[in-house]
C-alpha cells in the first residue's frame, strides 16, 4: 500500500512519519505517535472523545485523514498542561469531580479549551451547545458544565 | 485538624481523586490503549441474519491469506453441557454463554459472532473475514417479546422448556422461565379497593452506552500460561468465565483490568476476551481486539425491552389495597433477562398487604441482554410508578402525599421477602415535598412529574490489602475496577481509620494474580463491600501499630491507643511517652517485627436498600411532539456519602441515562431483524444541550450494617426517571404515554389523536 510522507507539529514538537492513505488523524496519534490520550468512542464523529485542535480548529480526529493534516499544527490532551502546571480547566475538572470514568474527559477538556479561547464568558446555554458534540454517559453533564463555567469565571479574574 | 463535626476527618469531604491527574492529562490507560510487543489484531465475523442455521463454515481461504495467523470458529471452543450455576448474585449457564460468544450451529441475532481471525494488520484481518465462507439457512425470526411468547412463534432453541411451571411443558418454547412473588390475598385486596387503575406498558431495549468500546489483549504462551488485559467491571469474573469457556485451570489465567471507560453493568460479561485468547492459543502471539461502536450496539448486551401490565387498587382515603403485575422481559438470544429483580423491585417502595407479580424470561432474536444499572428494576418500576401517579390523580391526592401514605418504612414486610430495617424512603419524599422545585410555578404546556425508585444494593466477596510503606505512607490494594471514583472513597475510609492524610494512601486496583478474590464492580457494592474490607484491613493495621508501639515502650498493648495517626499511651497510668507517629513506627518496623500489612477478605452482608424520589418538569411542543426537560431534582438516600461529589455524580448520571431511556433511546430493527441504528447518530443518547442541571440532593439515613452507614448509590437513580418524565408529560398534556420512548413522532400522534 502506498504511504504518504507527512510532517506536522504535535503539541509543539515536529513529527514526521509515513501515513497509510486510509489512516485517520486519530489512528496516527494513537498508533503511530503513541498519544493515546485522544480516545476512540465511535470513529464516526458522533462522540467527541477524539477531539483535538488542528490549526486552531476543534475537530474530531477520527474524521480527519492523517495525510490531510500534513503541515498542520495539532494540539492534543497531552499538550494541555504546561510543564507541571495543569491547565485551569484540568484543575477545575479535578476539584469539581467533573469526571467519573474519565474516558470522555480528554475530549471535553480539549473542546472546552477551544470554547474558552473563543468566548471567555460563555452562558450555560452556550457551554451546553458547544459541548453537544461530546458525549458523556457517566456525569449527566452537570458537573462538566459547571466546571467549564467556573473556569471561565476564574480565568477572567486572573486576566483582569 | 478539622473534622466534620461528627468526629470524621475525611468521610463526607471532597478531596481530589487519586487517579484524577492521569485522567485529565490523557495518561490513564483504558482498554484500547494497551499494547504488547509482537501484538497482532483480531477481528470477528458477525452474522448478517437475525436467525439462521449455520450449515458450514469454510475458513481455508482466510487461513491461506499471508499475514493471517489464526482463524477460529465455535469448533475451537469446548462444547459445554447446559447446566445452571448460581455464582453469587448471578445465574450462569456456560453453554449459553459459550454460544453467545461464538455461534454454534445457529446464528441467533444480527451481529452474532460466527468466526474470528487474527492477522498482522487490521486490513489483512478484514480481508480474511471476507474470505470466510459461511453457508446460512435463513430462518424466520422473532424480535418482539409478546410475539415470541405465542405458540406458533419461530423457536430459537428446540430444547428450551419453560422452568417454573408445573408440570413442565412437553413442548419447547421461547419462554425460558416463569417466576412469581406474592403475598396476601389479591382478590380480597381488589375487593377493598374503591379506585382501580390497570394499564399496559412497553419499554424498548436500551444500551448502557459506555463511551469506551469493549477491548482486550490476550496472550497465551507455549506452556499454557495465559494473560488477558481488558476493560471490565471484574477481572475475577473474566478469569472465571474465560477459564470455563476455554477449559483452562483458573491458575493458568491472569487477568489485568485496565481503566474502564464506563460499564453500567454492560462490562459484567465477556465477549472479546475468550475469543482473543482462543486466537492467541492458536498462534502464540498477543492478540488485540477492539469493538467498533457498531459492534458494541449489535453484539453487546442492551437491557431488556419489555411488556408490562400493572393493576393497582386503593381506597378513597388513599390506601393502596392491592398491586398486581405481569412482566415479560426479553432476554435476547439465550435465557437470562433480569426478570427476578424486575419482579422483586416492582412494588418494593410500598407497604402493601396484597401483591402478586408474575414474570417471564423470554428469548428473542436480539443480542443477549446484559446488566444495566439496577437490572430489571427500572422497567417494572416505570409501570408501577405511572399507575401510582394515575391513582393519586383519580383520588385527587397530591402525588407525594399519596406515596407518603403508602410508603415502605422500617418494619414493612416487602412482597419479595424481607422485612425492611432502617430505610430512607419517607425521608426522600419529605425532602421532595419541601424542595423549592416542588412549589415552583409552571407555564403553559409544562408539567411536573414525580416518581420514586428502589434497588436492593448488594454486598458480596471483596478483598483489600493495606501495606504500610517504610516512610509511613500506605498502599491500598483492592480487586474491584474503579468506574466512578471508588479509589477516592476507599482511600478516604482507610485514611479515616488510620487518622492520616488521604494523600498518604495510594490506591491501586490489582490483577487477579496480586490480590484475593473480589466479586465484580456492580450492584452498587464497591464502596459498601470493598469499603468494609478496607476498613477492616485498616483496623488490622492499627492493631499492629499499637502492638509495635507497645513493644517499643515495653508496655501492654491494651495501654496504647491510636489517635489522629499516632500511638499514644492510653492514660497517665500507662506511662509517659511521646506519641509515635505512623512514619516513625514504619521506619523501625524491621526491628519491631517486620513489615506492617493488613489483609482482609470478606463476604459483606447487610447492604442497605436504597430509595430515591425524582421531580421532573417538562415542556411539550405541541407542534412537534418534542419534550424538553426544564428542571430536574433527584433526591436519594445514600446512607452516608463518603465522597459527596461522586455520589452526586452517580445520581446525576443515572438520571440523565433515564431521561434518554424515557425520551429517545431505542433499538430499531428492520423487517429482516437487522439493527438499523447501531451508532450514536441514530441511537441518540442525551447530549449536554438536551438536559438541564440535575439537582442531586443527598439524604443520609445510615445503613446500620456499615461502619460509616454506606448504602450503594449507583443503581437507584436510573429507576425513577422514566415515570417521572411520563408523569410530567401526563400533567402537561393530559396524555398518559405508556410506550417508551416518548419520542416526538409518538407524542405528536397522541396529541393529534386525543390531545
Ligand atoms: S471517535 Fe471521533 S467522534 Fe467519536
Ligand atoms: S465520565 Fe464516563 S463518559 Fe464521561
Amino acid at each position: 500500500m502506498v504511504k504518504t510522507h507527512v510532517n506536522m507539529t504535535v503539541n509543539g514538537e515536529a513529527v514526521e512519519f509515513l501515513c497509510e492513505t486510509k489512516a485517520t488523524l486519530l489512528d496516527v496519534l494513537r498508533d503511530e505517535l503513541d498519544l493515546t490520550g485522544s480516545k476512540e468512542g465511535c470513529s464516526s464523529g458522533d462522540c467527541g472523545a477524539c477531539s483535538v485542535i488542528l490549526d486552531d480548529r476543534l475537530v474530531c480526529a477520527c474524521l480527519v485523514l492523517g495525510a490531510e493534516a500534513d503541515g498542520g499544527n495539532v494540539e492534543t490532551i497531552e499538550g494541555m498542561a504546561d510543564a507541571d502546571q495543569l491547565h485551569p480547566l484540568q484543575q477545575k475538572f479535578l476539584e469539581e469531580a467533573a469526571l467519573q470514568c474519565g474516558i470522555c474527559t480528554p475530549g471535553f477538556l480539549v473542546a472546552a479549551k477551544a470554547l474558552l479561547e473563543r468566548n471567555s464568558n460563555p452562558t450555560e446555554t452556550e457551554v451546553r451547545y458547544w459541548l453537544a458534540g461530546n458525549l458523556c454517559r457517566c456525569t449527566g453533564y452537570d458537573k462538566i458544565v459547571r466546571a467549564v463555567m467556573d473556569t471561565a469565571e476564574e480565568m477572567k479574574g486572573v486576566s483582569k | 485538624m478539622t473534622t466534620n463535626g461528627n468526629g470524621l476527618r475525611w468521610v463526607g469531604k471532597r478531596p481530589v481523586r487519586p487517579d484524577g491527574v492521569d485522567k485529565v492529562t490523557g495518561r490513564a490507560q483504558f482498554g484500547a490503549d494497551f499494547t504488547l510487543p509482537g501484538m497482532i489484531v483480531g477481528k470477528v465475523l458477525r452474522s448478517p441474519h437475525a436467525h439462521a442455521n449455520i450449515r458450514s463454515i469454510k475458513t481455508e481461504k482466510a487461513q491461506a491469506l499471508p499475514g493471517v495467523k489464526a482463524v477460529i470458529t465455535a469448533a475451537d471452543f469446548p462444547e459445554l453441557p447446559s447446566e445452571i450455576e448460581q455464582a453469587g448474585e448471578v445465574v450462569l449457564n456456560f453453554r449459553d454463554m459459550s454460544r453467545n460468544v461464538m455461534a454454534r450451529q445457529k446464528a441467533l441475532y444480527d451481529g452474532h459472532a460466527v468466526a474470528a481471525v487474527a492477522a498482522t494488520s487490521i486490513e489483512i484481518a478484514e480481508r480474511a473475514l471476507d474470505l470466510i465462507e459461511v453457508d446460512y439457512e435463513v430462518l424466520p425470526h422473532v424480535i418482539d417479546v409478546v410475539e415470541a411468547m405465542e405458540a406458533d412463534a419461530p423457536l430459537l432453541h428446540d430444547d428450551l422448556y419453560t422452568m417454573g411451571v408445573e408440570p413442565t411443558p412437553d413442548k419447547p418454547s421461547n419462554v425460558a422461565k416463569r417466576v412469581e412473588f406474592s403475598i396476601g390475598d389479591l382478590n380480597a385486596g381488589f375487593e377493598m379497593a374503591e379506585v382501580v387503575v390497570e394499564r399496559e406498558f412497553t419499554t424498548k431495549p436500551v444500551h448502557q452506552g459506555y463511551i469506551e468500546p469493549h477491548a482486550a489483549v490476550a496472550s497465551a504462551s507455549e506452556d499454557g500460561l495465559c494473560h488477558i488485559w481488558c476493560t471490565t467491571q471484574g477481572q475475577f469474573m473474566v478469569r472465571y468465565y474465560v477459564s470455563r469457556l476455554l477449559g483452562l485451570e483458573v491458575s493458568k489465567l491472569r487477568v489485568t483490568p485496565s481503566e474502564i471507560g464506563g460499564g453500567f453493568g454492560g462490562k459484567t460479561v465477556v465477549y472479546l476476551e475468550p475469543v482473543a485468547l482462543a486466537l492467541s492459543m492458536k498462534c502464540h502471539r498477543p492478540v488485540k481486539m477492539v469493538m467498533s461502536r457498531e459492534e458494541v450496539f449489535r453484539a453487546s448486551g442492551p437491557t431488556s425491552g419489555a411488556h408490562v401490565w400493572v393493576k393497582m387498587g386503593a381506597t378513597k382515603d388513599g390506601r393502596i389495597t392491592a398491586g398486581e403485575a405481569v412482566l415479560k422481559y426479553q432476554a435476547g438470544a439465550v435465557p437470562g433477562a433480569p426478570i427476578g429483580p424486575g419482579c422483586m423491585c416492582a412494588f418494593a417502595p410500598y407497604d402493601l398487604d396484597n401483591v402478586k407479580v408474575v414474570g417471564f424470561d423470554v428469548v428473542t432474536n436480539r443480542p443477549k441482554v446484559a446488566a444495566y444499572r439496577a437490572p430489571g428494576a427500572p422497567i417494572s418500576e416505570f409501570g408501577v410508578e405511572s399507575v401510582v401517579d394515575e391513582l393519586a390523580k383519580k383520588l385527587g391526592m397530591d402525588a407525594i402525599a399519596f406515596r407518603e401514605k403508602n410508603a415502605a418504612r422500617e418494619g414493612t414486610h416487602a412482597a419479595y421477602g424481607p422485612t425492611f430495617g432502617e430505610i430512607g424512603y419517607t425521608e426522600t419524599l419529605r425532602v421532595a415535598k419541601e424542595h423549592p422545585h416542588y412549589q415552583a410555578p409552571l407555564g403553559p404546556n409544562q408539567g411536573r412529574g414525580v416518581a420514586s425508585g428502589f434497588w436492593f444494593n448488594i454486598g458480596g466477596a471483596s478483598t483489600a490489602a493495606l501495606n504500610v510503606n517504610e516512610d509511613g505512607t500506605t498502599t491500598l490494594i483492592s480487586g474491584c475496577p474503579d468506574i466512578g471514583g471508588s479509589r477516592a472513597s476507599l482511600s478516604m475510609m482507610a485514611a479515616e481509620v488510620l487518622g492520616i492524610d488521604v494523600e498518604q494512601v495510594r490506591p491501586t486496583i490489582a490483577d487477579t494474580g496480586s490480590i484475593g478474590y473480589s466479586f465484580l464492580t456492580g450492584g452498587s457494592r464497591v464502596t459498601f463491600a470493598t469499603g468494609m474490607a478496607v476498613i477492616e484491613a485498616a483496623n488490622d493495621v492499627v492493631r499492629q501499630l499499637r502492638e509495635r508501639a507497645a513493644k517499643i515502650w515495653e508496655i501492654d498493648v491494651e495501654a496504647v491507643v491510636w489517635e489522629n495517626g499516632e500511638a499514644k499511651p492510653s492514660g497517665s497510668n500507662a506511662g509517659d511517652f511521646e506519641p509515635l507517629s505512623l512514619s516513625s513506627i514504619a521506619a523501625t518496623a524491621g526491628k519491631t517485627g517486620g513489615p506492617i500489612t493488613g489483609h482482609v477478605s470478606l463476604n459483606a452482608q447487610g447492604a442497605g436498600p436504597a430509595f430515591g424520589t425524582h421531580i421532573c418538569d417538562v415542556e411539550v411542543d405541541r407542534e412537534t411532539g418534542r419534550v424538553t426537560v426544564l428542571r430536574y431534582t433527584a433526591i436519594q438516600d445514600a446512607g452516608k456519602a463518603i465522597h459527596p461529589s461522586y455520589v452526586e455524580g452517580q445520581i446525576q448520571g443515572g438520571a440523565v441515562q433515564g431521561i434518554g431511556w424515557a425520551l429517545n433511546e431505542e433499538y430499531i430493527y428492520d423487517e429482516d431483524g437487522r439493527l438499523e441504528n447501531p451508532g450514536f447518530l441514530d441511537y441518540r443518547i442525551p447530549v449536554a444541550s438536551d438536559v438541564p442541571m440535575i439537582d442531586a440532593v443527598i439524604v443520609e439515613v445510615p445503613n446500620p450494617k456499615h461502619p460509616y452507614g454506606v448504602r450503594g448509590v449507583g443503581e437507584v437513580p436510573i429507576c425513577p426517571p422514566m415515570s417521572a418524565v411520563a408523569n410530567a408529560v401526563a400533567n402537561a398534556t393530559g396524555l398518559r404515554m405508556a410506550d417508551l420512548p416518548i419520542s416526538p413522532p409518538k407524542l405528536l400522534a397522541a396529541i393529534t389523536n386525543g390531545g
